[in-house]
């Protein structure tokens, strides 16, 4: 569904996924929108299905436009067959020749004339009813969204957008040429909506974040918004930061007082932020970043989807700084990764960066209720030395992993310090201190036990497409493609990027024959990390290409057909 | 190490570590360090429930010789930091401490901020007007015609000298104060008045460097104590700061701002927040 600003496309979109929740389909709901403000084009990516869905598709069965005002621009993004569907309004102007050409057929909708005789009417409800409509979700779904959101605050636009909404779905009854949604199956369990951003906030609280300073920047000031609004009523502390290199150090401050602390930035943000994410680790200090990535480099392109802030995450701070990396692998996995995050930060006391993106983080998906898993951070905490005897904040143990006090605990002050030093934290610049510290900050991590969560591993074969973040989805509907066509390969999408898990991936290649990295960069970044630090069983051929588009299953399906001859 | 004994009472030596200063002999520094463990012994504090911030550079090497809780961080950010912790934990005494290079050059943005913010702590800073652990180039307090520098271009910088206190004063700092390293039981006096005021209490002290700005031992011949009363009208406490010498030791301005931050209360429980996604 697509618009100039004002339209109410992104209001109707939402709706109509409220509507299709309503009636018991899932759907993925991805955004596009230029860099304006507010108006300019946006478009509203919408795929409804009776199973759960993590991917787009490779072209869409309708579009909707409501006027035709600078959406060329989104028509890479836009893809159509001959099989497609365009409806539009004639008083717009004509298709765009891009659209004509796909070969779509293409009906006419009244909407603007429509809305024009229903009082206070207008043409996104027209079209809200009619896709519904087209598509077989009923007009009570619909009503019902309707009533939620305006019945109480205006009676006067809930009687329009009802009016709207009917008149647009009698239209297009008598309209032709699109599928129809399969009927829902029976809810078996209770569903959520939900965005990546909101959902990376959720599982920050739900691991324990109490404190979070930050700095707006797109796309993730969601992330933000309900962390500022949610952190209060759990007892925490939400401030706007004056900048991303006051929003780390404040976190910092927060987690050495003891509450597990988290921000959220993008690339530009992150590049501010990597000298305080050497110093949680040189201090070992608990702390987690969210990064929604957005294309880059520089300022790049701020709304759209990207995989490049893989090196700075990875390799970005300056010394020796092993640190955990994690990325989310679907809209509704925000949840669990960040909190996933937030328990490794605290157990492992150093810095975790969640790795998120714009394809997940502004995606909005009904899903299943995600399970409120255990992982709540937890320290190891300190007890005051004996009489006598100073308190080792740096301790060398075995695990590597030192008791922390809390601030206010008698007997176990010290300080925190990004100068290299000595079991105590007393500054030292001998080698023997160093090595020692070095050992320890990458002994804890490497010896963790990670569980099972380093990766989602689904399928069996003997290719594997090893992925990760926001091309899961299309990965995986890729490799279900190709076993229908049989060619089985098997999907591993890293969870756990940092630090690597040698055995844990030597097992889930054991048989494994030909490898396909799926990532959306120029560079091939990821391609290039697993390159360097695993030991891989064959050369890995790679299917990547930068942001904004999003990686499709069509070609990933094609290339691994390709693969399997 | 101190006992658990909640009613023990804590000397100024309390206060102190066993660690042995990098700084040079002469230097200022070390009579601020006094200055601070002074303040929080008269004050009654804990060393474990009080905590000392800072940045890079000579001074911010501080928390390391107290021996309250601390954390030395990173260059220019004490202050974020400081107040980071602050607000997390509200119970907590935090003193954020540097120098003129940390607290106004690479950690300008956040001096500004800090000042407009108001979140109940205080900031020192010693002010010797030079980056003494890189090895003398001019600060953001320099002279503009300083060019005893191998850094400094001949005839000095030319740039105007940051006035510290006059710009805390129009960023909103909350009580703005300076002492002299030179004076320790008059700075301790100050320091502790600073703990008590809430919100952002900003104590610029004088503190020489006579390594590279042999010339600061002449402070202890024009620095001087001044006992008027603090004011809380901003535009006399403007009047006084841009009208005075840069000498004058003193509680300067006292505001009435309310402190930042409100007070963390629990309305909900964490599995209560589900319902916003729940369909």
């Amino acid at each position: 569904m697509c618009g100039s600003g004002g339209a109410g496309v992104m209001t109707a979109a939402n709706m109509f996924l409220d509507a299709a929740a309503e009636a018991g389909y899932y759907a993925l709901f991805g955004r596009s929108s230029g860099p304006q403000i507010r108006g300019g084009e946006a478009a509203a990516l919408v795929r409804l299905g009776v199973d759960p869905i993590t991917s787009v598709d490779d072209t869409f069965d309708i579009m909707l436009a409501i006027d035709w005002q600078g959406v060329q621009r989104f028509a890479a993004e836009l893809p159509l067959s001959k099989n497609s569907l365009v409806i539009c309004d004639p008083s717009a102007g004509d298709v765009p020749e891009v659209y004509v050409k796909t070969g779509a057929k293409i009906v006419h909708l009244h909407m603007k004339d429509l809305a024009k005789e229903i009082p206070g009417g207008r043409p996104n409800m027209i079209a809200l009813g009619a896709i519904a409509e087209l598509i077989g979700i009923p007009v009570g779904p619909l009503t019902e969204v309707l009533g939620k959101s305006l019945k109480k605050k205006r009676a006067d636009a809930y009687e329009a957008s009802v009016a709207g909404v009917k008149a647009g779905a009698a239209a297009a009854a008598t309209l032709t040429g699109s599928k129809r949604l399969a009927p829902a199956k029976a809810k078996d369990a209770k569903r959520w909506t939900v965005t990546g951003n909101y959902g990376a906030g959720l599982g920050a609280i739900r691991g324990g974040v109490r404190f979070c300073a930050a700095y707006p920047i797109t796309p993730a000031t969601e992330v933000l918004e309900y962390l500022s609004s949610a952190l209060p009523k759990v007892g925490g502390v939400f401030v706007q930061a004056e900048d991303e290199l006051a929003s780390i150090n404040m976190c910092l401050g927060a987690s050495y007082g003891g509450e597990a602390s988290i921000t959220a930035t993008a690339g530009p943000g992150l590049s501010l932020m990597t000298e305080g994410l050497g110093l949680a680790v040189a201090s070992e200090t608990p702390v987690v970043v969210v990064d929604v990535q957005r294309v880059g480099p520089s300022t790049g392109i701020a709304t759209k989807c990207e995989q490049s802030d893989l090196n700075i995450a990875v390799y970005g701070l300056h010394g020796d700084a092993p640190h955990v990396v994690v990325a989310p692998n679907s809209v509704g996995d925000c949840i669990f990764t960040t909190q996933w995050g937030v328990y490794l930060a605290e157990s492992l006391q150093t810095a975790c960066l969640v790795m998120s993106d714009q394809a997940l983080g502004q995606s909005r998906a009904i899903i299943d209720a995600p399970a409120d898993v255990a992982f709540v951070g937890k320290r190891l905490q300190a007890e005051a030395p004996a009489e006598g005897e100073v308190f080792k904040r740096y301790a060398n143990t075995a695990s590597g992993i030192s008791p922390m006090p809390v601030p206010g605990q008698d007997g176990c002050q010290y300080t925190s310090d990004g100068l290299e030093h000595t079991e105590t934290g007393t500054p030292s610049s001998q080698s023997s201190d160093h090595t020692l510290q070095l050992d320890k900050r990458q002994r804890k991590l490497t010896g963790f036990d990670y569980g099972n969560h380093w990766a989602t591993i689904e399928g069996e074969g003997d290719i594997a497409v090893i992925t990760w973040g926001s091309c899961t989805g299309a990965a995986r509907e890729a490799v279900e493609r190709a076993r229908a066509d049989g060619v089985n390969a098997k999907l591993i999408s890293l969870r756990l990027i940092s630090p690597i898990r040698p055995q844990h991936m030597a097992d889930a290649l054991k048989g494994v024959k030909k490898i396909l990295v799926v990532e959306q960069s120029h560079l091939g970044q990821f391609t290039r990390y697993l390159r360097g630090e695993y030991d891989l069983p064959a050369k890995p051929e790679a299917l990547s290409r930068p942001g904004p588009l999003p990686m499709r299953p069509g070609e990933i399906h094609a290339r691994l057909l390709s693969m399997g001859k | 190490m101190s006992s658990c004994d909640s009613t023990a009472t804590y000397s100024a030596k309390d206060f102190k570590s066993e660690v042995k200063p990098v700084w040079c002999p002469g230097c200022g520094d070390y009579a601020v360090l006094s200055s601070i463990t002074k303040a929080f012994a008269d004050l009654g504090l804990k060393p474990h429930e009080t905590s000392v911030v800072s940045g890079i550079g000579c001074s911010s090497r501080i928390p390391a010789y107290t021996n309250t809780y601390g954390i030395h961080s990173i260059h220019g950010r004490a202050l974020a930091v400081g107040q980071g912790l602050k607000l997390a934990r509200p119970d907590l005494t935090v003193l954020v401490a540097g120098g003129d290079g940390d607290g106004f050059s690479i950690g300008g943005n956040h001096f500004l901020h800090a000042c407009r913010r108001n979140v109940d702590l205080t900031y020192i800073v010693m002010d010797n007007r030079v980056y003494g652990m890189t090895k003398g180039q001019p600060s953001p307090t320099t002279e503009s015609d300083w060019d005893a520098s191998a850094m400094a271009p001949p005839g000095g910088t030319g740039m105007t000298p940051f006035h510290p206190l006059a710009i805390a004063l129009a960023a909103g700092a909350n009580f703005i104060a300076r002492g002299f390293s030179g004076d320790p039981n008059g700075t301790a006096q100050i320091i502790a008045e600073a703990i008590r005021h809430p919100g952002f209490s900003f104590v610029a002290i004088m503190s020489p460097c006579i390594t590279f700005r042999e010339e600061q031992r002449e402070w202890k011949n024009t620095m001087r104590s001044v006992n008027i009363e603090p004011t809380t009208d901003p535009a006399q406490a403007a009047r006084r700061l841009m009208t005075d010498d840069g000498f004058n030791c003193g509680v300067l301005y006292r505001g009435n701002r309310s402190s930042y931050g409100k007070e963390k209360k629990a309305s909900h429980a964490v599995a209560d927040l589900d319902r916003e996604f729940t369909l």
